[in-house]
């Protein structure tokens, strides 16, 4: 139906910098989540899609058209809000017709569309309903049917699930993806929370401090983080780094302790002593004794049922979590770091070092 | 639950002590009870005295001893009043004058909520160079009473040849700080996302003004034009400059009109009648209205 593209847009609020040019082409029916932490832009970077912003540079371009210049209204888009900005004195039916009534659609046409929506959406009951007398996912359901009847080229989503409760959010997580698919609709969606943005996207966008770190699919991202940033954002608990040094030849890294850990997957380039830092997600961490084992002091346990996060401190006094299946107990667990799983970046630039 | 205690102590009463409670709490009551009913004693008084002076004839009253019982004159003073005016000088019947007084404040509690609403929305709104200058300006007027520019006004007014007119009697009361304000603050708290919403269905700005923001403003435009009515209608000083035409007299202006100066006696009993018929439509208005302009100042909830 719709693709999106994004040419070096650049966006300033009073000389301050918040985006240092984007590009990202979205193909049609494809969903990109936009994600990082609070303050990277990413919110910004949507509404500049929606046009509630302007960009300071750059264009956005939705299906092969310019509508840099556009009001949103003339945009063939339709957005999910936050905190889903529905109108209180309208009945639901009214919220989601509301657009299209200024379009001129009509009537018949439009209440077939809002029928059509509710139907799809399971709120075909609450149509003469005021938006006081629903629940959060109710609204929530209103919001995403609002934006069904535009029927646009694209969906935009800002945090839609971030006012729901901790199982709502899960089941409407899926919802939504199934919604997606089922409309086919090309959709970007913005959020802080990695799982959603995990679960949701064919492909992810993670942002840091204005720039796009990496664009690449879920599990790319997990196993190939492209720079420390993304290694750390994504995954829970997060990922462990070890500072250590190049060796001499570039087929193994020498840990703080002395102990050197060889590469499973090829020699690194650089030079000998190159400062870097080594990546392990906690549930790589094998525990078990052995010579090159590291012994941790075990300073907080982490019961989750079927599996057990552990923090705990190396000998230097680095913080290491591990990630163990079934229970644990005891103050000091040795643990060995595989080298299969060992992510290298290059510590002064925080980039990933490949083979 | 503490029913449920094994060993409960065992109460101790204490007669005398519970007595003297009763007591103090009895008479506490009884001194704030008496407060309340002496301030509305004081409060009611006068208009109780208009009531009875109003159902008197002429001369009972202006014998001097004031009656505080209703008499029987009621229905001679009031169909004087409303037909053929009251006090000595009986010019203009109150009917006329009640019309004029309503058509006045409606036409400035209408014309002050409609102005107000459009420049609270503007400054709101839209970002406009002078935007907060235009806010300051209108905040500033605040300060200065009616009667500080009351001579430019006259000045002006008399100029542009509205003298004796509903135009010169409405529009230089019509433009309002305060109501400008009430709405600023009002249409603050609507969330922008609405705006931004509005904006994705393709609203502009006077669809969102009307589907939008006067829908959710609707309380408190009832409560403003409860306040703006009464002010409207208790206008005095600016309809005896403006207006000469007894036909368009106010029957707030005229009811003092009544009132003669000097040794001459008033009519008391037909100038009460057409108090009391003065007092009526603001009453009416606020009982009326009541329960939308409670909700419209209190309540916060959209």
């Amino acid at each position: 139906m719709a693709t999106l593209s994004l040419r070096d847009v650049r966006k300033s609020f009073n000389a301050t910098p918040v985006l240092h040019g984007i590009d990202l082409e979205v193909a049609d029916g494809e969903l990109v989540v936009i994600v990082g932490a609070s303050g990277c832009g990413k919110s910004t970077l949507l509404r500049i899609v929606a046009g509630l912003e302007a960009p300071s540079s750059g264009q956005v371009v939705i299906n092969n058209r310019d509508v840099t210049g556009l009001e949103p209204a003339d945009r063939d888009i339709a957005m999910v809000f936050q905190n889903y900005a529905l109108y209180p004195h309208m009945s639901v039916f009214g919220n989601m017709a509301y657009g299209l009534k200024i379009r001129g659609l009509p009537r018949a046409e439009i209440e077939r569309r809002v029928k059509d929506a509710a139907e799809i959406l399971g709120i075909g009951a609450l149509l003469e309903r005021k938006p006081k007398q629903l629940s959060g996912g109710q609204r929530q359901r209103v919001a995403m049917g609002r934006a069904i009847v535009r029927e646009p080229a694209l969906f935009l989503f800002d945090e839609p699930l971030s006012n729901l409760d901790a199982k709502l959010r899960v089941q409407m997580r899926a919802e939504i993806r199934r919604l997606q698919r089922r409309l086919g609709v090309t959709s970007l969606f913005v959020t802080h929370d990695q799982v959603e943005a995990m679960t949701l996207g064919d492909r992810l966008v993670v942002m840091n401090a204005g720039r796009p770190a990496q664009v690449a699919p879920p599990m790319e991202i997990f196993s190939r983080p492209a720079d420390t940033y993304v290694a750390g954002f994504i995954g829970s608990p997060a990922m462990n780094f070890i500072p250590a040094t190049l060796e001499e030849g570039g087929a193994s890294a020498r840990l703080p302790g002395g102990a050197p850990i060889r590469f499973s997957d090829g020699p690194r380039p650089g030079p000998a002593g190159m400062p870097l830092t080594l990546g392990l997600r906690p549930e790589h961490l094998s525990p078990g004794e052995g010579p090159d084992s590291i012994p941790l002091a075990v300073e907080l346990v982490e019961p989750l049922g079927s599996e057990t996060v552990v923090h705990g401190r190396a000998p230097g006094g680095l913080a290491i979590t591990a990630r163990l299946s079934g229970a644990f107990t005891g103050s000091a667990l040795p643990v060995r770091l595989p080298p299969a799983h060992l992510h290298v970046f290059n510590a002064e630039t925080g980039r990933r070092l490949d083979p | 639950m503490e029913g449920t205690l094994p060993s409960r102590a065992p109460v101790i009463r204490d007669d005398a002590l519970l007595r003297a409670t009763r007591r103090r709490r009895l008479a506490s009551r009884l001194v704030a009870h008496a407060a309340l009913i002496l301030g509305v004693i004081i409060v009611a008084f006068p208009i109780w005295m208009t009531l009875v002076g109003s159902t008197h004839d002429a001369a009972t009253i202006g014998r001097g001893d004031v009656p505080l019982l209703p008499g029987v004159h009621a229905a001679e003073n009031y169909a004087i009043a409303w037909n053929e005016g009251g006090g000595r000088t009986r010019t203009t019947p109150a009917s006329t004058m009640l019309l004029n007084s309503l058509l006045m404040a409606v036409l400035i509690a209408v014309g002050k909520i409609v102005i107000s609403i459009l420049s609270a929305y503007a400054v709101v709104f839209f970002r406009f160079p002078g935007r907060m200058a235009a806010f300051w300006a209108i905040f500033i007027t605040l300060m200065l009473p009616v009667e500080v520019r009351i001579i430019p006004t006259f000045q002006v007014i008399v100029d542009l040849n509205l003298g004796n007119t509903w135009a010169g009697l409405v529009v230089p009361l019509i433009a309002s700080a305060t109501a400008t304000l009430l709405f600023r603050q009002f249409f603050l708290t609507i969330p922008d996302e609405f705006v931004e919403a509005a904006k994705m269905d393709g609203a502009g700005p006077l669809r969102f003004l009307r589907d939008v923001v006067l829908p959710l403003s609707l309380t408190n435009i009832a409560a403003l034009f409860v306040i703006l009515f009464i002010y409207g209608w208790n206008q005095y000083l600016w309809p005896l400059l403006i207006i000469n035409d007894r036909s368009m007299e106010t029957i707030v202006v005229g009811l003092s009109k009544m009132i003669g100066r000097g040794d001459s006696q008033n009519d008391w009993n037909t100038i009460m009648a057409t108090a009391v018929l003065a007092l009526l439509p603001p009453v009416l208005v606020v009982a009326l209205m009541q329960r939308w302009f409670v909700r419209g100042l209190t309540e916060t909830e959209k």
